[in-house]
Formats: C-alpha cells, sequence, structure tokens
C-alpha cells in the first residue's frame, strides 16, 4: 500500500491504495468519478482516457502511483459552467449514439484541438481521423464524432 | 494484475540501485506495453522501478548531426521535436505513427527498444541509422542489440540510458500496419549515410528485426527504387501467422522498401 496523492479536476485528494492499482480504478472506485470509463481493459478502445498533466493518457494503462502528484482532469472536469465547447458540439452534430466511448472521445478530441493549436498545424477531417486511432466507437460509424471535432476546434 | 511493490527512481543510479533490493523487479517507463502484459498475467515482477520521471533518462540533444535520445523520451516528444526534425525528419514521423496519441503520450523508445517486440517499429530505426543503445555500464551496436524475438543483448537488471545517432543525409520510414491491430505486418526503414546506405526491417522477420544486405548493396549502387527490381528476401525466413504467411510479408518487404526509398527521395 501507498499514499497517492494528486489533483483531480482541481481538487487535492489523497488515497491509500495497493501499489498495483490503475489510474482508472483509483478514479473510478476510489473518487467515484465514474464518467471515465473502461471498455477494453486492454489499451486499445480509449472510453479511459484522461488529461495528465494536459496529455491525453489511457488511465487503464498508467499506475495511480505514477501519477503521483499530477494534475489530472476528467470528462467530469472539462465544464466550467456550461458545456465544454467539445461536449456541445457532440450534442450538436449528434456525435453519439450508446454514449459508452463518448467521455473518452471528448478527451481525445479536445487534446488534439489543443496540441494541433500550440503547433499551428491544421486540424482536418484526415488528421482527426488519423487522431482518432486509438478510440473506438461501435455506434456512429464516427462521422458525426469526426464533424463535432472539427466543430468545436473552429470555437476553441 | 498481481500485486507488486512500485518505486520511484530520480535518477539512473537509484534506479539501479532500488531494482537491486528486489526479488523479481523489473524498470517501468512509460509501460504501454508492460501494464497490458502485466494485466493479462504474461508478467508478474514482484516490483516495478519507475524511471520514466528521471529527468537525465528524458530529451533530446541535436548537435550539428549527432542526435542523442534520452531512454525516457516519448514517442510523442520524438515526433514533436523540431530541431530533431530539422535532421533526421523520418525518424520523427516514424514516432508520429506508433500506436495511438494517448500511448505516444507514455510510450518510451528505451521501453520500446528493450521490449523487442517483432512488430515494433523503433527496432527497424536504429539499424537503419545505425544506432549505438547506451546503458548505464556500455554502449551496444543496434546490430548487436537485436538478437532474436523480444530478445536483446542486454543483462538482466541493464537499464539503456540513451540512443545516440548520426542523422543520415536521407531517410524515410513505410508501415504496412495491421488493418486490427495497426501493428507492422511489414515496416522498412531506409537510411543513406555516410557509411552508406542500411535497410532496417521490422514486423516480418522470423527473428525480429533485421538488415536487408542485398537491398544495401543494391541502393548503394543506385539510390531509387528501381534498384530494388528482382530484389526479394527469403520467405522462409520471414513470420508467418494468421495475418499473414512468409511469402506475403516477403512481397511486403520488397513494397515497403520501395516505398521508403521514394519517400527518401
Amino acid at each position: 500500500m501507498s499514499t497517492v496523492s494528486m489533483t483531480v479536476n482541481g481538487k487535492a485528494v489523497s488515497a491509500d491504495v495497493e501499489d498495483r492499482t490503475l489510474l482508472v480504478d483509483y478514479i473510478r472506485e476510489h473518487l467515484r468519478l465514474t464518467g471515465t470509463h473502461v471498455g477494453c481493459d486492454t489499451s486499445q478502445c480509449g472510453t479511459c482516457v484522461v488529461h495528465v498533466d494536459g496529455k491525453a493518457v489511457k488511465s487503464c494503462t498508467m499506475l495511480a502511483a505514477a501519477a503521483e502528484g499530477a494534475e489530472v482532469t476528467t470528462i467530469e472536469g472539462v465544464a466550467n459552467g456550461d458545456l465544454h465547447p467539445m461536449q456541445r458540439a457532440f450534442n450538436d452534430n449528434h456525435g453519439l449514439q450508446c454514449g459508452f466511448c463518448t467521455p473518452g472521445m471528448i478527451m481525445s478530441g479536445i487534446d488534439m484541438v489543443n496540441r494541433y493549436k500550440a503547433e499551428g498545424r491544421e486540424l482536418d477531417e484526415t488528421a482527426i481521423r488519423h487522431e482518432l486511432e486509438g478510440n473506438i466507437c461501435r455506434c456512429t460509424g464516427y462521422h458525426n464524432i469526426v464533424k463535432s471535432i472539427a466543430q468545436a476546434a473552429s470555437e476553441m | 494484475m498481481h500485486s507488486l511493490n512500485y518505486h520511484k527512481a530520480s535518477n539512473a543510479s537509484e534506479a539501479a540501485r532500488l531494482l537491486s533490493g528486489t526479488e523479481d523487479g523489473k524498470f517501468l517507463a512509460g509501460g504501454q506495453t508492460l501494464i497490458p502484459a502485466m494485466k493479462t498475467r504474461l508478467a508478474a515482477p514482484s516490483d516495478l522501478v519507475d524511471v520514466s520521471g528521471a529527468a537525465e533518462l528524458r530529451g533530446i540533444n541535436v548537435s550539428g548531426r549527432e542526435v542523442t535520445i534520452g531512454a525516457a523520451t516519448t514517442h510523442a516528444e520524438v515526433a514533436a521535436n523540431g530541431e530533431l526534425r530539422n535532421v533526421c525528419p523520418s525518424i520523427c514521423d516514424m514516432a508520429a505513427n506508433i500506436g495511438d496519441p494517448a500511448v505516444r503520450h507514455r510510450g518510451t523508445i528505451g521501453g520500446s527498444i528493450a521490449n523487442n517486440d517483432p512488430a515494433a517499429d523503433y527496432p527497424a530505426a536504429m539499424l537503419a541509422l545505425g544506432a549505438t543503445i547506451k546503458t548505464v555500464s556500455r554502449e551496444i551496436a543496434a546490430d548487436d542489440f537485436f538478437v532474436g524475438l523480444f530478445e536483446t543483448a542486454l543483462y538482466d537488471d541493464e537499464l539503456i540510458t540513451s540512443i545516440g545517432f548520426t542523422a543520415p543525409a536521407a531517410g524515410a520510414y513505410a508501415k504496412f500496419p495491421n488493418p486490427a491491430s495497426r501493428y507492422a505486418m511489414c515496416g522498412v526503414f531506409v537510411a543513406k549515410g555516410d557509411g552508406g546506405v542500411r535497410v532496417g526491417v521490422t514486423g516480418a522477420g522470423a527473428d525480429g528485426a533485421f538488415r536487408a544486405g542485398d537491398f544495401e548493396a543494391a541502393l548503394d549502387g543506385e539510390f531509387s527504387a528501381e534498384a530494388l527490381d528482382g530484389l526479394s528476401v527469403r520467405a522462409e525466413e520471414m513470420l508467418s501467422d494468421i495475418h499473414g504467411d512468409g511469402v506475403y510479408r516477403a512481397n511486403l518487404v520488397s513494397v515497403m522498401a520501395r516505398r521508403a526509398v521514394a519517400a527518401a527521395n
């Protein structure tokens, strides 16, 4: 057991956890923030994506202990009063059906828009599809997800 | 995942000391292969010594054409480094296509080559670039480093600290990803350096990454895709599995090599 401390959605949190605890289990089971999902548990589907120190990572493939001292943002932390532009864009464009992949899609979407803006690169449709390599959706066929991210990219 | 003890190292010597005190410990870098392997219990180390936060193992240094990449540098950092792109864009482009964005934010160059997955991208680049793998105790040429499937010349508990190479005058990587896993069914890295052309192949060889010697000789004569006409690797030395047999993979090696040479020109 180790004491793990980090900042999650702006709040300092701390808990005693087994060293093998995955970050996603810490977020879901200890903090009860269940918006971050576990789809495949094999690092492929992307429903568990959160931001660690501003970068999208798969929280099922990182130990909670490795996030000691980090700033973590989950889907619960992106809205600031109103919905985040990425959330609103998914709403506007019907970018989801069952919704299971949506938290990961939104966290990956925000990450890619931030990165492309910082690097001064254009996030066109081809780039969005390439960037979504690690996020699987079994309902939508991706078209409306791509449209949602493109809309948010023009608003963020 | 079995229970384990987690340790965080702030530098290479502390990492070595922490690991030496464990029963069956392993170094943890980005964990993008090791943690999935532990979840399926293919790996069950008693301890993990996390080196991802060790500042001396991170970062990219470019001095003229000499490049040094710290072992704990992530794929995303390699892909986005402007100085490195100026002298060796091929390795940046290769890193930008490993896994997916979230994996690239965690996965490291040192972790990739230490694992030596036969379908990993970096081993082909290390062979083609004639890289030197530096560890806590010695320097190993890439040609001597990759021994077989998931096997390297590293001793047990030997930590990679950095990778060094001279940027080639031209180079490119062409990859044929498996449509489902996106791992390389075949990836060919071609580099035209001062010592001649080197061709590193991953994903296809039955013994892991290898150099295509016949291709190199032909490209030394003329650095064009046409120079490879009529050349192929031996199908019986290629991987044969449900994704493709040896003949199919041997053909992929020829096609990817041509694409890489065309892209490098």
